[in-house]
C-alpha cells in the first residue's frame, strides 16, 4: 500500500472515525451531567429563553460596541482565516469530487486561481494570529500546548495544500498523501483540543444565551 | 496552620475608615489545619461539588482569545496579563481538564495538565478574590459565551473550603454567619437604629409585624453606614400606603456567605429572610440597594430554598419603577442632570437595567449616561467582597479611575446608584483621590421628593 492510498483509504476511514467517536464522547460528557433546575421566578420565559438562546449565537459573532475597539484587529483576523478556510475547503474543486466521492453531494467549484489566493491569505493570516500569540503578553500568559498544536494542525493543510497545486518540494502523489494526512490529523486532534469550539461554541453561546434571557439580562 | 493566632498575625481593622489604612505586605491568607495536599484536594472536590453541564461546558468552550481581558477594569488598568479572567481560573480549568472532563485519561496520560499544588492555589487566591468582583462584563465579551462570573463563584466555593480565603473577607462573613450580620448590625442594633432613624425624621416605622403584605430587608451597609435608608424606605412604604414591615429575624440582605464561597452559610443568610417572609405571609420581599443581594435572593434565594419561593422577591429600584409606572408614586419633578452608576448584579447580571431609568425620569432628571452604561457599565470595583480586602486597596482604586474619567465626562450635576456597596466604594475612592463628587443613592433621591398627601 502506498503513502497516497494508505492516506486515501484506511487513514481516512479511522480519523473519520476518531473525530466522530471523540467529538460525540466529549459533547456527551458535557451534556450527561447534570442539568440543575432553576426554581428563580423567571423574568422571561418558553420562546424568550429560546429566543435568547438562538439569538446569542449570532450576536456573538460580532462585539457589542464597547469591545470593538479593543477586538478589531484580532476579530478581523479571525473570521479572515475561518472564512478563508471555509472558501478553501468547499470552493476547491478536487475537494468538491473528494467530498462527493465520500457523501455524494456536490456543488460548483470556485474558480482555481481565486482558491489559491485565498489559500495564500488564510495562511498569512492564521501566520498573523500566530505572531501575535507569542508576542501578546495575556495570549503569551494563556498558550499552552494546545493552542500551539491547534495552530499547528489547522496550519499544515493549508501548506501542503498550497506546495500541492505548486508541485513543489516533492512528487505530486507524495505532497497529496502529505496533504490528505495533514487534513486527518486535524481531524484526530479537532475532538482533545481547542478546535472542539467548532462544536462546542453552539453549545455554550446557546447555554449562556438562554439562562441570561431567562433573567431579562443582557446575552 | 492553625487559626487561633490569625488574627494576631493579621490584625483586623475593620472599624477604621477605609482611607487610613495603608498598604499591607502581599500574603497569601490561610484558614484552618488541612495540609498542603488536603487544601488541594479539598479545593478541587468542592469546586466540582455543584459541577453540572453548564459549568463543564464553560470549562471545555475556552479557545485562550484573550479578549476577556480588555473587559476587565483590573486588566485594562494595570496592563497585568495575570487579571485576565479566564487566567483567574487557570489552576481550576487545569484541575477539571486532568480529573473531571471527558479526556481526563487523555490529558494525564500525555501529561498535558499538571497536578495542581497548594502554592498555585495560594497565589491564585489573589486572582479569585482580590481581583474579580464577579461583575460578569468579561462574561458579554467572550465569543464563546463562557458565563466567567459563575465559574469564579464556583471556585471560591473550593477555595473556602479549602481555608484559602484573604482574612478579612473570611472575617467578615464568619460574623455574618455568628452574629446575623457582617458589619455588626446585630437585630438588636438594628432595632435600634429603626427607632432612633424614626424619631430623627419623623416617620413611622414598622418593626416585627405579625402579618404583612411587603417585608423589606436591608444591607448592613446601610443600617450602619447610610441610615437614613431605613426611613427612606418607611417614607416610600407609607406613601404607598402598604402593608408593609421590617423583621428583625430577617433584615440582613447581604450575603457575605455567597460572595466568600460558604455555601451552607449562604444558606442560612437567605433562609432567614426566607422564613420570616412566610412567617408573616408576605407577597413580596423588597431586597435594599445592594448588588449581591439581589443575587443572592432573587437569583440563587429559591434554589437554596429547593422550590419556588411563595412571594416575588424585588430589587427597590423595581418596587420604585413599577410604583412610578403606575402612579402611585408622587414625586417632585427635579430640574437637574444626572448620571446613573449601574450595580453589576441588578443591570449587566440581575436584568433590571432599565427600572431605574424608569425612576429617574418619574423624577423628571434629564439623564446624561456614561461612555458605557447599563448592561456594558465598568463595576466601581468593590464589589464581590473586593472592598473589605485591605490589600486589594490598590488595584480597587486603580480600576475606580475608569469610573470617574467616565462620570466626569458626562458633565451630569448628580451621581446616583442603587447600590450601597458601590455607594460605600464611591465615598472610600473619592476621599482618596479628593474627588469632587458625591455618590448618591436613587432611593434617598425619590423619598427626599415624594409629595406628600396634604390631606
Amino acid at each position: 500500500m502506498t503513502l497516497l492510498e494508505f492516506a486515501r483509504g484506511p487513514g481516512l476511514q479511522w480519523s473519520l472515525v476518531i473525530l466522530t467517536v471523540g467529538m460525540l464522547w466529549r459533547l456527551v460528557g458535557i451534556l450527561a451531567l447534570k442539568h440543575k433546575s432553576d426554581f428563580a421566578e423567571p423574568r422571561a420565559r418558553g420562546t424568550a429563553v429560546v429566543s435568547g438562546a438562538v439569538k446569542t449565537l449570532f450576536t456573538r459573532m460580532v462585539y457589542a460596541k464597547p469591545f470593538r475597539t479593543q477586538t478589531t484587529l484580532p476579530n478581523v483576523l479571525s473570521y479572515v482565516f475561518h472564512i478563508g478556510l471555509a472558501i478553501v475547503v468547499f470552493g476547491f474543486g478536487p475537494h468538491i469530487l473528494f467530498i462527493r466521492d465520500l457523501t455524494g453531494l456536490s456543488w460548483p467549484n470556485l474558480p482555481s486561481g481565486m482558491i489559491y489566493l485565498t489559500g495564500v491569505i488564510t495562511l498569512g493570516a492564521l501566520v498573523a494570529v500566530l505572531v501575535r500569540r507569542m508576542t501578546h503578553p495575556v495570549l503569551r500568559l494563556l498558550s499552552n500546548f494546545d493552542d500551539y498544536f491547534s495552530w499547528l494542525v489547522t496550519v499544515l493543510p493549508i501548506a501542503t495544500g498550497l506546495l500541492a497545486v505548486a508541485h513543489l518540494g516533492a512528487r505530486y502523489e507524495t505532497l497529496l498523501a502529505l496533504h490528505i494526512l495533514s487534513v486527518e490529523l486535524l481531524f484526530v486532534w479537532l475532538p482533545f483540543g481547542k478546535l472542539g469550539h467548532a462544536f462546542l461554541v453552539f453549545v455554550s453561546r446557546a447555554t449562556t444565551g438562554a439562562l441570561f434571557a431567562r433573567r431579562g439580562a443582557a446575552t | 496552620m492553625s487559626t487561633a493566632d490569625i488574627n494576631q498575625k493579621h490584625p483586623l481593622d475593620l472599624d477604621q475608615a477605609r482611607v487610613s489604612i495603608k498598604k499591607p505586605e502581599m500574603r497569601f491568607d490561610t484558614q484552618g489545619d488541612l495540609t498542603d495536599q488536603e487544601r488541594v484536594d479539598t479545593a478541587m472536590r468542592n469546586f466540582v461539588k455543584d459541577f453540572g453541564a453548564v459549568a463543564a461546558t464553560y470549562m471545555e468552550a475556552c479557545v485562550h482569545c484573550g479578549h476577556c481581558a480588555e473587559a476587565c477594569h483590573f486588566y485594562v488598568q494595570t496592563q497585568d496579563p495575570k487579571y485576565t479572567p479566564i487566567w483567574k481560573l487557570e489552576p481550576f480549568k487545569q484541575a477539571y481538564k486532568r480529573e473531571a472532563g471527558p479526556f481526563a485519561w487523555f490529558y494525564r496520560a500525555l501529561n498535558l495538565k499538571r497536578k495542581v499544588t497548594t502554592a498555585e492555589l495560594e497565589a491564585w487566591q489573589e486572582l479569585i478574590y482580590d481581583s474579580c468582583t464577579m461583575c460578569g462584563r468579561c462574561s458579554l465579551i467572550c465569543p464563546m459565551g463562557i458565563d466567567i462570573a459563575t465559574l469564579v463563584g464556583m471556585a471560591r466555593h473550593g477555595m473556602f473550603q479549602a481555608g484559602l480565603v484573604p482574612h478579612e473577607l473570611w472575617a467578615v462573613a464568619e460574623r455574618a454567619e455568628r452574629e446575623g450580620s457582617p458589619l455588626g448590625a446585630t437585630a438588636d442594633v438594628f432595632e435600634d437604629r429603626v427607632e432612633w432613624m424614626g424619631d430623627e425624621h419623623e416617620v413611622e416605622m414598622n418593626i416585627d409585624l405579625d402579618q404583612a403584605d411587603v417585608m423589606v430587608t436591608l444591607s448592613s451597609i446601610e443600617i450602619q453606614k447610610y441610615p437614613k435608608s431605613m426611613a427612606d424606605l418607611a417614607k416610600v412604604m407609607n406613601h404607598l400606603g402598604l402593608s408593609w414591615t421590617f423583621r428583625t429575624d430577617g433584615y440582613e440582605a447581604t450575603n457575605f456567605g455567597m460572595l466568600s464561597g460558604n455555601s451552607a452559610w449562604q444558606r442560612n443568610t437567605s433562609m432567614k429572610i426566607i422564613d420570616a417572609a412566610i412567617k408573616i405571609g408576605a407577597k413580596t420581599v423588597i431586597l435594599p440597594e445592594c448588588g449581591h443581594a439581589y443575587g443572592a435572593l432573587r437569583w440563587q434565594g429559591a434554589n437554596v430554598y429547593g422550590k419556588p419561593l411563595p412571594f416575588q422577591v424585588r430589587h427597590i429600584s423595581e418596587f420604585l419603577a413599577e410604583a412610578a409606572r403606575e402612579g402611585k408614586l408622587k414625586l417632585n419633578k427635579v430640574d437637574r442632570t444626572v448620571t446613573f452608576h449601574d450595580p453589576c448584579q441588578v443591570s449587566r447580571r440581575g436584568g433590571a437595567t432599565q427600572a431605574p431609568r424608569d425612576v429617574i425620569s418619574a423624577l423628571g432628571l434629564e439623564m446624561r449616561e456614561t461612555q458605557d452604561h447599563g448592561d456594558y457599565n465598568w463595576c466601581c470595583g468593590g464589589g464581590g467582597g473586593v472592598i473589605t480586602i485591605h490589600r486589594a486597596d490598590p488595584i480597587r482604586y486603580k480600576s475606580f479611575e475608569i469610573k470617574m474619567q467616565q462620570i466626569d465626562a458626562t458633565g451630569a450635576d448628580l451621581m446616583v446608584t442603587s447600590c450601597s456597596n458601590c455607594r460605600q466604594n464611591f465615598d472610600d475612592s473619592q476621599q482618596h483621590f479628593q474627588w469632587d463628587r458625591k455618590m448618591e443613592s436613587l432611593l434617598e433621591l425619590v423619598a427626599d421628593n415624594l409629595i406628600e398627601d396634604q390631606a
